[in-house]
């Protein structure tokens, strides 16, 4: 869990037009032009799984609306020292 | 995984799907690496966020970014070239609580648009005003723009821009500036990350602004125009921010609410208050008073005769009797002589357009009309001619025509003026569409002297009289009166 990236982003190949300025404005250099052309004839964006910070670069210097959505990894649950979440965290535990 | 939350997705002030087509529904029309794009993001966030989605209202220009209306899920209104300032103003008059934003490009505001930006300004008219900088136009094939850069080769600067020949690029936040009415005005550049952030604070500034009903704010947004430039997206972006940037210096050039005295004298009235009507639906059901029925005019002939007149007179009647009516007018430039013509309908049931291209009766006020029109009256049809006679080798077989020389009667009444009123009386007559006292009641509120008001009533008993007593009563087949 610990080498888990701290965010991640989903690249729609539907939206994308291949402009390429994810790619350039990414600050951990995670977002590549992928080699094969989308089904519109463009290289789309695609994340390489590795690095994202969930900084958000990429999602407000793309043009369209919807074509990256950016997530980032929840904060660690805070422990409350209650019998319910102390039995969950057990019982998370243990389904793992 | 569910351990990962979303923190950046498209925002909901924009449509699920597009329709601006068939296909790519997903996608706007903008150019891979516009800054449009860009600018829609930080528009549509700064409206969610701010909780406005639902006053928003957005007027669209003409440019690339026509097409506005298919992305923004707010109110939309797309208005004419350069114009948005000024639509904006009476959107904002006529609905106070809406957040009304303007979004131009530079043909648009800073050209054909000057005089319209610079007078909501000049009024600190209490909207938002984005204005996307680019330096080019863009949707026509890159023309020299208000704003192009000095040195700057476009299809119509083909030796680059220079002082004496185009003069130089028009700073419009600067000549904003110079107004004592606006309150915030700030230009920012959509050239990398640290810039589009800045650009979102203004943004959302400017709806704060309005939302507070501060006043008159505009936020110009330096954008990458990479098909136009022909560039690379990122060297586009680039040049944003080395080039575009250096002519057009960042930052706040007002921030401040002017503090203008306010006029008492202004009265805040709502339409229905102004018109001392009131709001609602009224109690009492539409009673229809007198016999109605459906039908559509044509009622046509030259400027002068007053030929729309008489169809507003008509579509005034069935507003009178409670009926759903339109009235549609056609006519040239000239005030007088020209040919005119003009389409009522009246309905009992809602109207899907005003055009009327097959009509029940047709009103030709001269020869011309009658053989230009009658052969697209329906079957079945009436066709009232002003004359004695029809004219030689004329016949329209689908229609009855009845002859009414509306023109001669009211020269004998005294003026050729109240010839539409005789053929009105004549329409009414013999369509029994609507009662005669309704066209007296409508004429005493529009004609305010007493004199033609008399003439009026006499013209209005004289058409009717002639249809009663000239007119040969003809097959009449169905009950109301009409053969179809």
């Amino acid at each position: 869990m610990a080498s888990q990236p701290r965010g991640k982003v989903v690249i729609d190949p539907d939206e994308c037009k291949g402009c390429g300025l994810c790619v350039e404005s990414c600050p951990p250099e995670c977002l590549v032009l992928a080699p094969e052309l989308s089904k519109y004839g463009v290289h789309p964006a695609r994340y390489t799984g590795q690095d994202c910070t969930g900084c958000g670069a990429c999602f407000y210097c793309c043009p369209e609306p919807g074509a990256i959505t950016v997530y980032r990894l929840k904060p660690p649950a805070k422990i409350v020292p209650t019998a319910v979440t102390q039995n969950a965290e057990v019982a998370n535990e243990a389904a793992l | 995984m569910n351990d990962y939350e979303v923190i950046h997705e498209k925002s909901p002030t924009f449509y699920g799907h597009f329709e601006r087509k068939g296909e790519l529904q997903q996608q706007t029309h903008y150019c891979p690496g516009c800054g449009h794009g860009v600018a829609h993001k930080l528009i549509a966030e700064s409206l969610a966020e701010l909780g406005l989605q639902d006053r928003a209202i957005l007027v669209s220009p003409v440019g690339c970014s026509v097409f506005a209306y298919y992305y923004f899920d707010v109110g939309n209104v797309q208005v004419a070239h350069g114009r948005a300032p000024a639509a904006a103003t009476a959107l904002k008059r006529a609905h106070p609580d809406s957040i009304v934003m303007s979004y131009q490009g530079d043909g648009d505001l800073a050209a054909i648009g000057t005089a319209e930006i610079v007078h909501a300004a000049n009024r600190g008219e209490n909207i938002c005003v984005f204005f996307i900088n680019n330096a080019v136009y863009g949707m026509t094939g890159g023309q020299m723009a208000p704003t192009s850069l000095m040195g700057q080769v476009s299809t119509t600067s083909p030796f680059g821009r220079s002082a004496s020949n185009e003069g130089l690029p028009l700073h419009v936040c600067e000549l904003l500036a110079s107004l004592a009415t606006p309150t915030y005005i700030e230009r920012v550049a959509l050239n990398d990350m640290k810039n589009i952030m800045k650009a979102k604070k203004a943004v959302k500034k400017a709806l704060q602004t309005q939302k507070d009903g501060g006043g008159f704010s505009l936020v110009e947004l330096l954008s990458p125009c990479p098909t136009i430039m022909k560039m690379d997206p990122i060297v586009a972006r680039k040049w944003v921010g080395e080039t575009l940037v250096k002519a057009f210096p960042l930052g706040v050039y007002r921030d401040h609410k002017p503090d203008l005295p306010p006029n008492p004298k202004v009265p805040h009235k709502t339409v229905a208050e102004a018109l001392e009507v009131e709001v609602g639906v009224t109690d009492v059901p539409p009673t229809r008073r007198h016999h109605t029925r459906d039908l559509t005019v044509k009622i046509a002939g030259f400027g002068g005769q007053g030929i729309l007149l008489m169809g507003q007179l008509l579509a005034e009647m069935g507003l009178r009797e409670h009926m759903e009516v339109s009235w549609l007018p056609s006519y040239g430039p000239e005030m007088r002589s020209g040919s005119a013509h003009c389409h009522v309908t009246l309905g009992h049931e809602r109207i899907g357009t005003p055009l009327i291209s097959q009509p029940e009766v047709l009103v030709a006020m001269n020869e011309l009309s009658l053989h230009k029109f009658a052969p697209s009256v329906a079957s079945g049809g009436l066709i009232l001619y002003n004359h004695t006679q029809l004219p030689e080798g004329f016949s329209a077989p689908q229609a009855r025509v009845v002859c009414v020389p509306a023109s001669e009667i009211a020269d004998k009444l005294g003026s050729a003026k109240v010839a539409n009123v005789v053929m009105l009386a004549a329409l009414l007559e013999e369509t029994e569409c609507l009662p005669s006292e309704t066209a007296m009641a409508v004429l005493e509120a529009t004609v305010k002297n007493p004199k033609f008001l008399e003439l009026d009533r006499q013209a209005l008993k004289a058409g009717c009289d002639y249809v009663d007593t000239q007119v040969e009563v003809g097959a009449v087949s169905q009950p109301d009166g009409y053969s179809y």
